[in-house]
Order: structure tokens, then C-alpha cells, then sequence
């Protein structure tokens, strides 16, 4: 009994680590490589999980759908609304500084965050979304959480190799320069605009993605089922310890911190029941502190971007 | 009609809120080139502050609130010298981030002090003046008349006083006010000694209108911003105009759509401001 509860929080604690090691690859995208600022992390990965929720469970009244089709449709279909979203915002900011589209993802965020709450007919309002199917229990006739962890980890692995790709290609080199030096890269030809539209999508997919498999994996998701802010926050405290702009660290951040935040943990067991909601915003306390300490003594964070010293 | 008045009367008491957020917002994105993310989490500090003198003490709303500007105020230097500082050779959009942490450890620490829960400055119903079919509460009074003194003030402070114009000075040519010998650090200083007790005072006006809670100053966020945008962002009397033209469309807003998405007015009008005109009403630095 003891080692299988121990098996299940490993297998359990892998799973989310897996999940959120996708949202810092998604923001390694936009802030890493293009210098993006994403405050709206929880609203695409909101938006993610509601979609593939929508598309896989049995047809009800309750929201609309569902459409009772397969799980790698519904992450299909996760990864394309999210993409929408981030078109229909990008759109409007991209021409911007990064201090604009900060403020417009919080904007977004917020109003997806409302539209679940209030569009019952959409999503069935707080009382959430139940009975989303485990991925592929009918083709494997098993409802093994080891096969939820093997899909999470499958996903990690297919989005590294993605977003790997993009990073050595010619489009990740374009997406640096800009970063570095928007007016250079204008000044030889690129549709800057279009580069960053395209960086800002592709990572809010990855974002939806995550929704996705998290919906899966925990069968039931609710407008409170997730603390949206404090996912958004660390998801960015997990790429800037780990190192922006390396894909290798984003995944060691994403692990390290989410370590550091379960082991936290203990606060709330040692301060007992009353007081664990203090004892949250302590941990929640420590890492913001942890972030300031990390921007002020070690910029590039662990696992620094390749080719450069730390970034000016 | 008599509603669209009523309405007008709480546009003007949330924009009178909404102006002095972003009349902060807009100071410090001029001098220190960074949207100030944790300007909510300061007004939720401020108001926190006033409700302990109210609370623990049993002072009047308006007397605790000197001492609200004052620590805010405090907080604000505080942070900026322990962590901002060291940023500033950082691009600014590291700032940013840092003042994300920073809003995320601000309402941290109002939990761990005050709790998760709603608060009132006072408890039972405030009579209501009836004008005509019109109803206004003496808060409400009370709050256009404060915003409206603490501005008045504001301006004579940028109009009149060497640190006041040395502030303008720095905002609208960084380069040239170092050249002629502004004292930069202590010029950052009143910054975010000005732009913290706005907020505490904003926070106050908030808790008054409505209640206090760990997160009203986050979920104001977007409108102090989106009325700094709109205003011009950098440009501080046109946080005034963005302020008010925000707490209008937010009120009058309900008369047609679900009162929830009154934030979503906010930033549409936000959005379509940076579409027409992203430099603002007043022209500010995009």
C-alpha cells in the first residue's frame, strides 16, 4: 500500500511536471527566442482544454457537444483554437512594443476566464466539464495513469523536437535577430510583423496543447480548477530559472520548479489545516522572491542560450 | 435618462478611481520605460494599510489615509531600490517581468497578513442623498472630490517645483535631462514615492466604493493600464482623460451587456485605440 501510493504521486507528479515542461517550450517560443511577453498563459491553456474537453466527451446538454471524438483529435483541435486566439490578438499587437502585448494578453486572459464562468451554454458554466476520457483507455482496455504519463511524456518530447527544430532552422535565427535587433532585421528584408505573429501563434498551440493533456489527465476541469495566475507565473519563473532562449533548460527549469514548488509543500502540512491558506500565499511568496534573485544574480539562468554570455 | 445619469455618476466615481492608477502607470513608464505591472497589487497594499488604522485603531477612513500614502510609498522605494535598481541596465522587458513577481509576492503578502477574505472599511448601509430619481452615496462625493484635489495638487507639483519639472524634464528626453544634471536616482525616487501613494489612495477610493479584497487591485489592472493607453501612455494628464473615458464606457456598458464583462469594455476600447491611434489622445511614446 505504501509503495503503490508513492508510485502514484511519482506517476502523478511526472504527468504535471510533463505538462508544464510544455507551457515553458510554448513561452520559451515567444519570450525565449522573440522576446514576447505572455502574461496570458492560463487563458491559452484554458482555452486548450476546453476545446479537446468539448470535442471528446459523450454528447450532453449540459455545454455544448461533446462530440465524443478521439483524444488526438482533441488535441488537435486544442492546438488550432488556441492558434486562433493568438492570431485574432496578435494581429492587433504584433506591430507593437513588447509592453503592449503584455498588457493585452492579461486583457484576453481575463475575458476567457469570464466567458467560462458566464457561457453556460458553451462550457457549462462553474460546475466545469466532468467525465473527459482518459487517452486511448478503449483502444488499450486500461485506465492505467501510466498511460496517461507515457502520452504527457510522448507530447514533451514531439513538442522539444518541434520547437528544437524551429530554434536551429533559418526562422529560429530570424526570430533572434529580431529580438536582438528589430530594425537590422527589417532593414534586410524580413516582414518582421509576420515572423513575430507566427513565433506568438506557434507557442500559444504548444499552450493549448497543454490544456489538452491536462484535461485528459485529470478527466473533470471547471473555470476554478485551475489557479490562473499562479500557473502563468510559474510557468515564467520555470524558463527563466531553467535559461530563456534554450530549449534544454526550459525543460530543467520546468522540472526544477516544479520540484522546489511541491516541496513546498511541506508548509502547508506543517502549518496544519487552519492556516493553509497562509501557508499558500507563502509558497506562492517564496517564489517571487526566488524569480528576483534569479533576474538580479543569475539572468541567463542555469542553462544559459547557446553562443551568448547571458543577454544584454 | 434617469438611468443613463446614474450610470454617468458611477462612470465618473470609477474613472476618478481609474485616473489616479494610471496617472502612476503613466509616470513611471515615462521616467523608468516599463508598464508597471504590480501598480494594482500597490493600490490592494494601500487600501490593506488604511483598513488596519480603521480596524485596529478606530480611525476615520480619511485620516488613515495620509498614513496609507505614506506606506505605500514607502513600498514602493523600497522595491525599487532592493530589486528594480538593479534591473535598470536590463532591456526593459526584464523589468517587467520583475514587477510580475513582484505583484504575485505584493497580494502574497496582503493574504498572509490580512487574509483571504472580503473587508469593509465600515460595515452596515451608508444613507444615500436622493436627487430627483437619482441616488448618490456621500463616498462617492467624497472620492470625485479627492481625485479631483489629489490632481490639482499633482499639477501644481509638475508645474511649479524644480523636482516636478525635472520629473516632466526626464520623461520627454531622457538623454538631454542627464546631460543637463538631473539628478536621475532622486528624481526615480519621487517617482515611486508619487506613483505609490496615488495608488494607495486609488486603492482607499476602491475599498470604499466596493469592498477589499487580495485581488481588487489585480482586476483593475487592465483598466488603469487601458486608460493609461488611451491617454497616451507617458503622458500623465492624459491618464485623466483615458481614466474617465474608461469608468464612463465600463458603467454605460451594462445598460446593453452583462455587467461581468464590464472589464472586456475596457479592452476593447483599448485594442481599438491601438488599431486608430496607438500613440494615445495625447501623444504619447508607443
Amino acid at each position: 500500500m505504501e509503495m503503490d501510493g508513492l508510485l502514484t504521486y511519482g506517476v502523478f507528479f511526472l504527468t504535471q511536471a510533463g505538462i508544464y515542461a510544455i507551457l515553458a517550450l510554448g513561452l520559451n517560443v515567444q519570450f525565449g527566442l522573440t522576446g514576447q511577453i505572455n502574461i496570458g498563459i492560463a487563458g491559452f491553456f484554458a482555452v486548450g482544454a476546453y476545446t479537446s474537453a468539448i470535442l471528446t466527451t459523450n454528447p450532453t446538454d449540459a455545454h455544448l457537444g461533446g462530440f465524443d471524438l478521439p483524444f488526438l483529435v482533441g488535441v488537435a483541435g486544442a492546438m488550432v483554437t488556441s492558434a486562433l486566439v493568438a492570431v485574432a490578438i496578435g494581429r492587433v499587437t504584433m506591430r507593437l512594443r513588447s509592453d503592449y502585448l503584455a498588457i493585452a494578453t492579461i486583457g484576453i486572459a481575463e475575458i476567457i476566464r469570464l466567458a467560462l464562468k458566464n457561457e453556460d451554454w458553451l462550457t457549462n458554466g462553474v460546475r466545469g466539464i466532468p467525465g473527459i476520457p482518459r487517452p486511448f483507455v478503449e483502444t488499450l482496455e486500461s485506465n492505467s495513469p501510466l498511460i496517461s504519463l507515457a502520452v504527457v511524456l510522448a507530447f514533451v518530447v514531439f513538442a522539444f523536437w518541434m520547437v528544437e527544430r524551429a530554434r536551429v532552422a533559418p526562422w529560429g535565427r530570424v526570430l533572434r535577430a529580431i529580438r536582438e535587433n528589430e530594425d537590422g532585421v527589417r532593414a534586410a528584408g524580413k516582414d518582421v510583423t509576420r515572423f513575430r505573429l507566427q513565433a506568438f501563434v506557434f507557442g500559444s498551440s504548444l499552450m493549448g496543447m497543454a490544456g489538452a493533456l491536462y484535461a485528459h489527465f485529470i478527466g473533470f476541469i471547471s473555470p476554478e480548477a485551475f489557479l490562473p495566475l499562479y500557473g502563468t507565473f510559474l510557468v515564467w519563473v520555470m524558463l527563466i530559472a531553467g535559461g530563456a532562449g534554450n530549449n534544454k533548460g526550459a525543460l530543467l527549469g520546468a522540472l526544477a520548479i516544479w520540484v522546489l514548488w511541491s516541496a513546498t509543500q511541506f508548509l502547508t502540512d506543517a502549518l496544519g489545516a487552519e492556516y493553509a491558506t497562509q501557508a499558500g500565499a507563502l509558497r506562492v511568496l517564496l517564489i517571487g522572491v526566488l524569480l528576483q534573485v534569479i533576474l538580479i544574480a543569475r539572468p541567463q539562468g542555469i542553462l544559459p542560450e547557446h553562443g551568448s554570455g547571458g543577454r544584454g | 435618462m434617469t438611468e443613463i445619469l446614474q450610470l454617468a455618476i458611477y462612470g465618473v466615481v470609477l474613472g476618478s478611481i481609474l485616473t489616479l492608477g494610471a496617472i502612476g502607470v503613466s509616470l513611471i513608464f515615462g521616467i523608468l520605460r516599463f508598464a508597471h505591472f504590480a501598480h494594482g497589487d500597490l493600490m490592494t497594499l494601500g487600501a490593506y494599510f488604511a483598513l488596519s488604522l480603521v480596524v485596529g485603531l478606530g480611525f476615520p477612513v480619511w485620516a488613515s489615509a495620509p498614513f496609507a500614502i505614506v506606506g505605500a510609498a514607502l513600498v514602493a522605494i523600497a522595491i525599487d531600490q532592493t530589486v528594480y535598481r538593479h534591473l535598470r541596465k536590463a532591456a526593459p522587458i526584464i523589468l517587467l517581468i520583475s514587477s510580475f513577481g513582484i505583484a504575485i509576492a505584493l497580494r502574497s503578502v496582503v493574504q498572509l497578513i490580512w487574509g483571504p477574505h472580503n473587508e469593509v472599511y465600515a460595515s452596515g448601509i451608508q444613507m444615500p442623498w436622493r436627487v430627483g430619481d437619482l441616488v448618490i452615496k456621500p463616498d462617492h462625493v467624497w472620492i470625485v472630490l479627492g481625485a479631483v484635489v489629489l490632481v490639482i495638487a499633482l499639477h501644481l507639483f509638475l508645474t511649479r517645483t524644480k523636482m516636478g519639472k525635472a520629473m516632466r524634464a526626464m520623461s520627454d528626453n531622457m538623454d538631454l535631462a542627464l546631460v543637463s544634471g538631473i539628478p536621475s536616482e532622486r528624481v526615480i525616487m519621487v517617482t515611486w514615492a508619487v506613483g505609490g501613494g496615488l495608488a494607495a489612495v486609488a486603492g482607499i477610493f476602491l475599498g470604499m466604493d466596493t469592498r477589499l479584497h487580495p485581488v481588487m487591485g489585480w482586476s483593475l489592472l487592465l483598466p488603469v493600464f487601458a486608460a493609461a493607453i488611451l491617454g497616451g501612455i507617458g503622458r500623465p494628464y492624459g491618464a485623466i482623460a483615458g481614466g474617465m473615458v474608461i469608468g464612463l464606457a465600463m458603467e454605460m456598458s451594462t445598460m446593453v451587456i452583462n455587467p461581468t464583462y464590464k472589464p472586456a469594455v475596457a479592452f476593447a476600447l483599448m485594442v481599438l485605440m491601438l488599431i486608430v491611434r496607438p500613440q494615445g489622445l495625447f501623444k504619447g511614446n508607443p
